[in-house]
């Protein structure tokens, strides 16, 4: 497999319809190389968000195609998309999304759970994936223990454990401070650098000269490509 | 993924909110023990009706004098000792076991200016104690020789025994009826009141002292015939007919002059008083169940709805469907059962405390139904909230509210 990991053609998205329809994509096309570090800026509300959300198997488009690995995810059916995010994608939220009164370690556990990994070696590799954020001494600790930074980190640590080919990240930085954030962005670029494909959503310049290509969405589009 | 795993998350997700789960399983002990309680209390009451007339025994005949029948007003013949002798004849009518004449009137009843009414001063034999199932509390029952010498003693109902002696023992003391001083020599054990009758309310003497005394040598008010068991009850029934009938002179065809009554006839009467107990009952039941059945889904729907995130967070890491599912069905499994275990443990052992008078008898399927409902509820309303919510996209999910 040679070719794009990611490719877009006239992807749309509407909420709602009639005359509260938002057209939150309107055929808006990209393309994602394999081991890309690709960083998407726009106004609030252009539509990013819903891109990922879509990249990354969580809502399904209007109309358009989205092909991974050069196949249409509209042919997938609900386990193998499971299965894809469960594999393939590593999904960082804005706003963390760890399950409350579970400890840090039991998050992190949870995709090499569903993926069926045995209980040693999912330890071991939740533990390794802490290590990597800088968080293992707090593997016990619930969420609500947590700062906001070690939630993101932690949410980090989630999506990276199961080695997926691609990280998603949605503002990974947005609620951060600046030492919290280059702790992160440290992490996405040792991820890159060891040949994963990294897409993040941001609205800092200094965070976007993280990734090796930049793009602007406006209105649902790709306005134009930075380099 | 195994189902060890599920387990593991299902007991974690148990585990995880203390209280809510706490919540829930009190939902549904509630649910279960006020179905297991209100029907022990329904059932209780019921049962006590039931024996209290049953305790009037079922191999009774009661014969009483036929009032005001025209053809009959001036051939008419009052019930006699003599009547009650012949009834108890060994070979005319072998399945009667015994036959009480008892001659009974209001009277008056004073000890050391206490005085009492009692509806019912009862001269007969001692027959009529077993007859009548009374059981002697504290002291003696009068005995043959006593009705042969006609002696003053009497013994007390439990009601009157109370009411004239608050305080002190009635037995060998003499009380007044009708200004006549009596001997108490027993009082009987308490039979509780059926119906609307209370059937401690009496006292009863040998039936030559009362005939003496306070009635004369007139008719008999009844004649209370035993029957030698409750199978016999027809065969002496037909027995004493003919007996009486050839006392009486009555042809066939001819309306007797005396009316005879079985404790069954009387008991079918009430079979309507139990009717309406076994209506209220299901009405309760059905209450009950109705209740405990909107707690628990109540609480099921708030708890599956505060987790929708939860659920879209797992179907983001790739949690599949049925996986998902299977957590929150065992999840609300674990809750029901345990829930519906504490509740018929509390039901049952509230049950064996006397609520409003009214000592609960547990009905055996009560439990189980009380049992399956809440779980099949519980059961439901966790996990079909849950596998909506599993089928939802995951970001609708998230975003769930
Ligand atoms: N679930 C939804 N229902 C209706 N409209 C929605 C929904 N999600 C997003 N939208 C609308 O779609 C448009 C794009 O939203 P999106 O979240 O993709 O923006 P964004 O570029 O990520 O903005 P921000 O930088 O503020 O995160 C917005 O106008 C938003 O109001
Ligand atoms: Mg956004």
């Amino acid at each position: 497999m040679s070719g794009p990991v990611i490719e877009v053609r006239d992807l749309r998205k509407t909420y709602g319809s009639g005359d509260t329809a938002v057209h939150a994509l309107r055929g808006l096309n990209l393309t994602v190389g394999r081991g890309e570090y690709l960083a998407i800026m726009g106004a609030s509300g252009s539509g990013k968000s819903t891109l990922l959300n879509i990249l990354g198997c969580l809502d399904v488009p209007t109309s358009g195609s989205y092909l991974l690995d050069g196949i249409d995810t509209a042919e997938f059916d609900e386990s193998r998309l499971s299965l894809l995010r469960n594999r393939k994608i590593g999904f960082v939220f804005q706003s963390f999304n760890l399950i409350p009164r579970t400890t840090a370690l039991a998050n992190v556990e949870l995709p090499l759970v569903y993926a069926g990994v045995k209980r040693a070696e999912r330890r071991e590799r939740a533990h390794a994936a802490l290590e990597l954020v800088g968080l293992l001494d707090r593997a016990h600790h619930a969420p609500n223990e947590l700062s906001g930074g070690q939630q993101q980190r932690v949410a980090i640590a989630r999506a990276l454990v199961t080695s997926p080919a691609m990280v998603l990240a949605d503002e990974p930085t947005g609620n951060l401070d600046t030492a919290s954030s280059r702790e992160v962005l440290g992490i996405l670029d040792r991820l890159n650098a060891i040949g994963r494909t990294v897409v993040l959503i941001t609205h800092e310049d200094e965070v976007a000269e993280h990734a090796s290509r930049t793009v602007r969405v406006v209105d649902g589009q790709v306005a134009e490509v930075l380099v | 993924m195994r189902l060890l795993e599920i387990g593991v998350f299902a007991v974690r997700g148990v585990t995880a909110n203390k209280l809510r789960s706490t919540l829930t399983t009190l939902g549904i002990l509630i649910g279960v023990a006020s179905v297991i309680l209100l029907i022990a209390v329904g059932n209780g009451a019921s049962t006590a009706v039931q024996q209290s007339i049953a305790g009037l025994g079922t191999n009774i005949l009661t014969i009483s004098p036929q009032r005001g029948t025209p053809q009959s007003a001036s051939s008419a013949k009052p019930l006699t000792v003599a009547d009650a002798t012949a009834l108890a004849d060994r070979t005319e009518a072998p399945d009667v076991k015994s036959a009480s004449p008892v001659s009974s009137v209001a009277a008056t009843a004073s000890f050391q200016g206490t005085s009492y009414s009692v509806p019912q001063f009862v001269g007969t034999d001692p027959a009529y104690f077993e007859t009548t199932n009374s059981a002697v509390a504290n002291g003696n029952l009068f005995t043959a020789d006593d009705v042969l010498q006609a002696r003053k003693v009497v013994v007390l109902g439990a009601t009157v025994a109370t009411s004239l002696f608050p305080s002190t023992d009635p037995v060998g003391n003499a009380v007044l009826v009708n200004n006549i001083p009596f001997t108490v020599i027993g009082v009987l054990a308490t039979k509780g009141s059926s119906g609307l009758q209370d059937s401690d309310d009496l006292a009863v003497s040998p039936l030559t002292t009362v005939q003496n005394a306070l009635t004369g040598y007139g008719g008999l008010t009844q004649i209370v015939v035993q029957a030698t068991s409750a199978d016999s009850l027809p065969a002496a029934q037909a027995q004493a007919t003919t007996i009486l009938n050839g006392r009486h002179r009555i042809g066939a065809g001819q309306t007797a002059d005396y009316r005879m009554l079985s404790q069954e006839q009387l008991l079918t009467a009430r079979t309507a008083t139990t009717d309406t107990f076994t209506v209220l009952l299901a009405s309760v039941a059905a209450i009950s169940l109705l209740v405990g059945g909107i707690g628990i889904t109540n609480i099921m729907l708030v708890t599956v709805t505060e987790r929708i995130r939860e659920i879209g967070i797992r179907k983001a890491v790739g949690a599949p469907k049925s996986t998902i599912l299977g957590q929150f069905l065992l999840e609300a499994t674990m809750l029901s059962l345990f829930g519906g275990a504490l509740g018929v443990a509390a039901g049952v052992i509230g049950s064996q405390f006397t609520i409003a008078g009214i000592k609960p008898v547990v009905v055996p399927s009560s439990v189980l139904l009380a049992f399956a409902v809440s779980a099949l509820i519980g059961l439901f309303f966790g996990s079909y909230p849950a596998s909506r919510a599993a089928s939802l996209r995951p970001i609708e999910a998230l975003r769930h509210e």
